[in-house]
């Protein structure tokens, strides 16, 4: 929010520098977002009276002798029309530093500094100056709109600095605002807060107002009460509309506003002022002199003053005259009713609109304005009776019309006197963790209006009716603190707290350790979005009734493309994969350890399932189907369970390199090489290999007991055994026959394959076995037998010969 | 044989002959056979005056013996040395021709790295593991009710401007703060409560400092006679942890509508340590985390009594803490598993 120290100053003195008043604000609570001086561009203007001037022939200038005062009498040549003898304008000095303008002395084009120069021949010491010159809107300073020189008053210091006289050395302080603080938002909010962290008396703002003997039947109504508790009305006639004076034109400017008429600016003004928006309706149009507030009917229109038509339903909060709507509350007023340079008669409301319906009216219509957003914010009734008295007075003083006695308050009896609050010290304290000393506290809660009285241990407060965020010893704590300064605050270490138990549980530690196994298989942790893109789903060419196209939609996604709540991994991982070899990294292993969203019904009607999911995908010249089967096998290993892998057929991967990872006969995952197909779409330059492991069904591994198995007290035997057979038999057939035929064999490993002409449509796979004796010592015979035992029987499920 | 003069002329000749033989001999396997061949008790010329010895008369055998031991060992010692010679050069000879260009590329098998977030996700845990936190990690969708209205926001609450929802249904929303994880905890366990609760977190922002997803971690504790003091100290003793023995932290007002007194917590830069730089903007403070002290309405709503316990509560920015002590510029980097990204940050 601008704050323009000028009219801070209307309420508080205030005696420390800029910095010192940034400083003491933020350790109360309000950061100075950014602070500027109005004329921060602006150096070394001066007042110069023209001493003689002199039109140079055949030109538009003119040859000036200024007095600069303590400056000197300085020669400048001026094309300026309105440059004449025994006038004072703004002097910018040789070294000064004004804004540059374009050809037209309009157009800003950055700033400038003036050296001395010859214009025509003839020796310029400097430039008087225009208002835009000097950054100076005909709003800010009367005259400063002409396109020539601006005009100084008669009795301005010749050689004094023009910052002055310009209001251009004020200062404006972006202050931010915590949303607890809604009656912060305006320059009299922060006013309180400086006048009590400075230490400063408040100066309350002029309320007062005459009303005339006129009364006139303004019928008010509100039939929504709740979403408008209170609405202020009041009639004012005779109404003059001209221009605002200079000074409101000015503050209105500073705080960026523009001004209009002087009833139109009086709403601005106060809105800025006190922090209460505030509407003027031009009464002629108000059929029936009559106003409701209520729900909008469905598809009712109405079309604001910026005249875009917007059609409304019951969501909607309108006020109307008999007839029709003559303005979304809170928002914008009506084109029907609005005031023009005609208008003869006004109904100046104030009201406090429910701030979550004015959000999300504004949201949903797309129609903001500065009232909008700060009834959103939430106003209180107090400023909302203040307001309007504070408009009738400046009615009055603008001399902009004549104040009626037609005044309606509908309200729901909310008190707005301030409200007693009693706490415990020590209570305020304890939250602390220090004792302030009393006369402290005292003083503190003093200073922002709380009447504070002690007695004993029972602190007793009169809370001013805007601060609607004051309830409990707690908040009171926060007062005391945020102005006694947390430098007092004494670091302790939970002194008084019970000993507790940290770290890591079961589940946490085991998917640290997987993630940590994956790592040292050369994989790197990557992190995606929780959500993912319907055309995702499409790229994994998933059939329609796909449980994976069972997705959670988002209301109100950013876009379409992060709308859906992922139900596999992959997607992103292949996505991922593409994106690192478009930067030319054509070899590499990611991992992710996150959530898929399962839900149970939808819409939601309970939270739906997250289940923790492995993805893993590699790519590269060096990467294989088995080079990504050994990373899952390192996650069984991590767990110290083992996997079986099955031929499967996934819609997304080749469909002769792809399985299903099975734990104990449970299906758990896949894994496979990515379809052709996808890989040529995402513009995938080498192999890439994904896997997708759903861990929840594996967190009944964790923390499995690991048990020592004695070494064994005679020497194992090894057999390399070549077998034949044909070529569907797989290494899994053969691995599992063995191990259910003998028990004697606690390792096998493959070693060989062949395929060729010598063994016709047949191949052959020679495996390794280690046999481990029991409690007697193997004979070659015994290990014979074992061997011929375990030869039947693949020859009698499979058909498997010895290979000669 | 039986003259002994005959046979010391015979010695003498035999060591002439094998120092005559030992310029031969290039290398010390040669050497070894050569020695070999001269022992060999059959063929070899001090081997078979050895076995000879049987045969000379008693009277002549202690004089024989002397003098044929004597070439023997002096063949012994002269072919050690001559070995030895021999083996130290051929080793030098080998270590030169195995020289290696020590700078040329590492054969590594490369490891992968955990991600930023993990790995600062595992120091904080580290730290406050250690003070006897235990960790909870609530779900990614959450109920209004957790999100907002037990954490004292409720719907026309202006504080809900401060965070864009994503609603998924009228009720269910992906949580926009790890607090919701707060209520759950409290609800769960009874005091003494100390838990941490870090995840993943949703705003409806995307631009280049923001992403819609981003991650957060809630501290809270809930015990008799916690104040704000505790708040100081315990995140005091995290950020020295974190970022370096000296950082100091500064507490200034704030406002979350679930702590009471609400702070922002700044620590010192820890890059120009105070004096204003590019990275704390010239202030000297980098705004790392909010907190404050849990408003009683939050503990009762959980069934805690405030009358007896009190609570503090403190929420980080993980990413931002990566970012900051990584110096990652810009938040989507963390999200787009880019291996050049990835591979540097290793700590």
């Amino acid at each position: 929010m601008l704050v323009p120290i000028s009219w801070l100053r209307d309420y508080v003195d205030i005696d420390v520098t800029m910095d010192e008043l940034e400083e003491k604000l933020f350790s109360c609570g309000f950061e100075v977002e950014e602070k500027y001086q109005v004329g921060k561009d602006i150096d070394k203007v001066v007042v110069g009276l023209v001493k003689t001037c002199e039109a140079i022939p055949d030109t538009h200038l003119h040859l000036c002798m200024v007095d600069a005062g303590v400056h000197g009498e300085l020669q400048i040549c001026c094309g300026a029309d309105n440059v004449c003898a025994g006038k004072k304008f703004p002097l910018a000095l040789v070294g000064a530093q004004v804004i540059k303008t374009g050809k037209d002395h309009v157009t800003v084009e950055g700033v400038m500094t003036i050296g001395a120069g010859k214009l025509r021949g003839y020796d310029s010491f400097g430039m008087l100056c225009s208002g835009t010159e000097l950054g100076v809107t005909e709003d800010m300073y009367e005259g400063a709109g002409y396109n020539g020189l601006l005009l100084l008053p008669d009795d301005a210091e010749v050689g004094a600095d023009v910052k002055p006289i310009l209001g251009l050395d004020d200062w404006i302080f972006d202050v931010s605002i915590t949303a607890n603080r809604p009656d912060c938002q305006s320059i009299f909010g922060i006013a309180r807060e400086v006048a009590a962290c400075l230490n400063k008396p408040l100066k309350t703002p002029d309320l007062s107002y005459t009303e005339t003997d006129v009364k006139k039947d303004l019928k008010v109504t509100v039939d929504a009460k709740d979403l408008c508790p209170r609405y202020i009305g009041h009639y004012v006639y005779d109404v003059n509309i001209k221009e605002s004076p200079v000074w409101m034109k000015r503050r209105l400017a500073l705080v960026g506003l523009n001004s209009i008429s002087n009833m139109v600016d009086i709403t601005n003004y106060v809105l800025k002022e006190l922090g209460q928006p505030m509407h003027a309706f031009d009464a002629d149009y108000l059929e029936g002199f009559e106003i409701n507030v209520r729900r909008a009917h469905d598809k009712e229109k109405i079309v604001t003053l910026d005249e875009k038509e917007f059609e409304l339903n019951e969501n909607n909060l309108v006020i109307c005259d008999c007839k029709k709507p003559v303005a979304l509350a809170g928002i914008m007023g009506g084109l029907n009713s609005e005031i023009l340079d005609t208008t003869k008669e006004v109904v100046f409301e104030a009201a406090k609109f429910a701030m979550d319906n004015i959000r999300k009216s504004s949201r949903s219509l797309g129609q903001s304005s500065d009232s909008s957003q700060r009834f959103s914010k939430g106003v209180d009734e107090y400023t909302t009776d203040m307001a309007m008295k504070r408009a009738l007075h400046l009615v009055e003083e603008l001399g902009a019309g004549k104040i009626s006695g037609t005044h309606v308050d509908i309200n729901t009896g909310n008190s707005l006197e301030p409200h007693e609050l009693v706490v415990s010290v020590s209570k305020v304290n304890g939250v602390l963790g220090i004792t302030v000393p009393n006369e402290d506290i005292v003083r503190i809660l003093k200073s922002l209006n709380m009447d504070p009285v002690i007695n004993g241990d029972t602190l007793t407060l009169k809370i001013p009716a805007y601060r609607e965020d004051m309830e409990s010893y707690q908040d009171v704590a926060e007062e005391v603190i945020r102005m006694y300064g947390y430098e007092h605050i004494t670091p302790t270490f939970i002194p008084t707290a019970e000993v507790t138990s940290g770290g890591y549980n079961l589940r946490q530690k085991t998917e640290l350790k997987i993630k940590n196994a994956l790592c040292a298989e050369g994989a790197f942790e990557g992190v995606h979005y929780s959500f993912f893109s319907p055309a995702d789903l499409d790229m994994l060419r998933l059939p329609e009734d796909s449980s994976l196209r069972h997705a959670i939609k988002l209301i109100n996604p950013i876009n379409k493309d992060l709308s859906l709540m992922r139900t596999t991994l992959v997607p992103q991982m292949i996505t991922a994969m593409a994106k690192n070899q478009k930067n030319g990294i054509l070899s590499g292993r990611i991992y992710e350890m996150g959530n898929k969203f399962i839900p149970k019904d939808l819409p939601l009607t309970e939270y739906p399932d997250e289940r923790e999911t492995i993805c893993i995908g590699v790519f590269g010249d060096d990467e294989d189907f088995f080079t990504l089967k050994g990373i899952v096998d390192t996650v069984a290993f991590a767990l110290d369970i083992k996997f079986d892998y099955e031929k499967t057929h996934e819609p997304f991967l080749h469909p002769g390199r792809s399985a299903k990872v099975l734990c104990n006969g449970e299906t758990v995952g896949f894994l496979g090489q990515i379809l052709y197909e996808i890989q040529d779409e995402k513009d995938m330059r080498v192999n890439s290999y994904v896997a997708e492991i759903d861990l929840r069904s594996l967190t009944k591994y964790y923390g499995k007991e690991r048990k020592f198995t004695p070494l064994p007290k005679f020497p194992e035997e090894k057999r390399d055994l070549c077998f034949v057979m044909e070529k569907n038999v797989t290494c899994a057939d053969i691995e599992n026959t063995i191990l259910d035929t003998c028990k004697y064999v606690t390792s096998i490993s493959l070693f060989d394959i062949y395929e060729g002409a010598q063994l016709g449509n047949k191949k052959s796979m020679a495996f390794n076995l280690v046999f481990t004796p029991g409690e007697e010592e193997f004979t070659s015979e015994f290990i014979d037998s074992l061997v011929k035992e375990i030869l039947d029987k693949l020859n009698e499920k499979f058909g498997v010969t010895l290979r000669a | 044989m039986a003259d002994l003069n005959e046979l010391s002329e015979k010695l003498a000749l035999l060591k002439q002959e094998i120092e005559g033989e030992i310029k031969n001999l290039s290398n010390s396997k040669v050497a070894f056979e050569y020695r070999k061949g001269l022992m060999d008790s059959k063929t070899g010329k001090i081997g078979t005056l050895m076995r000879e010895m049987g045969k000379i008369p008693n009277e002549l055998k202690a004089e024989y013996g002397k003098k044929v031991n004597e070439i023997k060992m002096w063949a012994q010692d002269r072919f050690e040395e001559l070995e030895s010679k021999l083996k130290e050069a051929e080793m030098a000879e080998r270590y030169n021709s195995e020289t290696i260009d020590v700078t040329l590329p590492a054969k590594m098998r490369p490891i992968g790295n955990l991600h930023p977030n993990t790995q600062v996700r595992n120091q904080i845990v580290d730290i406050f593991g250690s003070m006897g936190f235990e960790i909870y990690e609530g779900n990614e969708i959450e109920t209004d009710y957790y999100n907002f209205s037990a954490l004292n926001i409720p719907k026309d609450h202006p504080a809900r401007d401060m965070q864009d929802t994503f609603y998924l249904s009228p009720e269910f929303l992906l949580r926009t703060q790890t607090s919701a994880g707060q209520i759950h905890v409290m609800e769960e366990k009874k005091p003494p409560i100390k838990v941490i609760s870090p995840g993943k977190v949703f705003r409806s922002d995307d631009d280049a400092t923001h992403s819609p997803m981003f991650s957060q971690m809630e501290g809270l504790v809930v015990d008799k006679g916690i104040t704000l003091c505790d708040l100081q100290g315990m995140l005091d003793v995290f950020v020295q942890k974190i970022f370096g023995e000296d950082t100091k932290t500064r507490l200034r007002p704030s406002y979350f509508p679930f702590t009471e007194p609400s702070v922002e917590v700044d620590v010192s830069c820890f890059q120009c340590h105070g004096k204003g730089c590019k990275l704390c903007k010239g202030t000297g403070w980098i705004e790392v985390l909010g907190a404050g002290v849990v408003n009683k309405k939050v503990l009762e709503g959980c069934g805690i009594d405030s009358n007896v316990y009190s609570g503090l509560a403190f929420g980080i920015g993980i990413d931002r803490i990566a970012m900051l002590k990584y110096g990652i510029n810009n938040i989507k980097l963390l999200f787009e598993s880019d291996l050049r990204v990835l591979n540097q940050i290793n700590d």
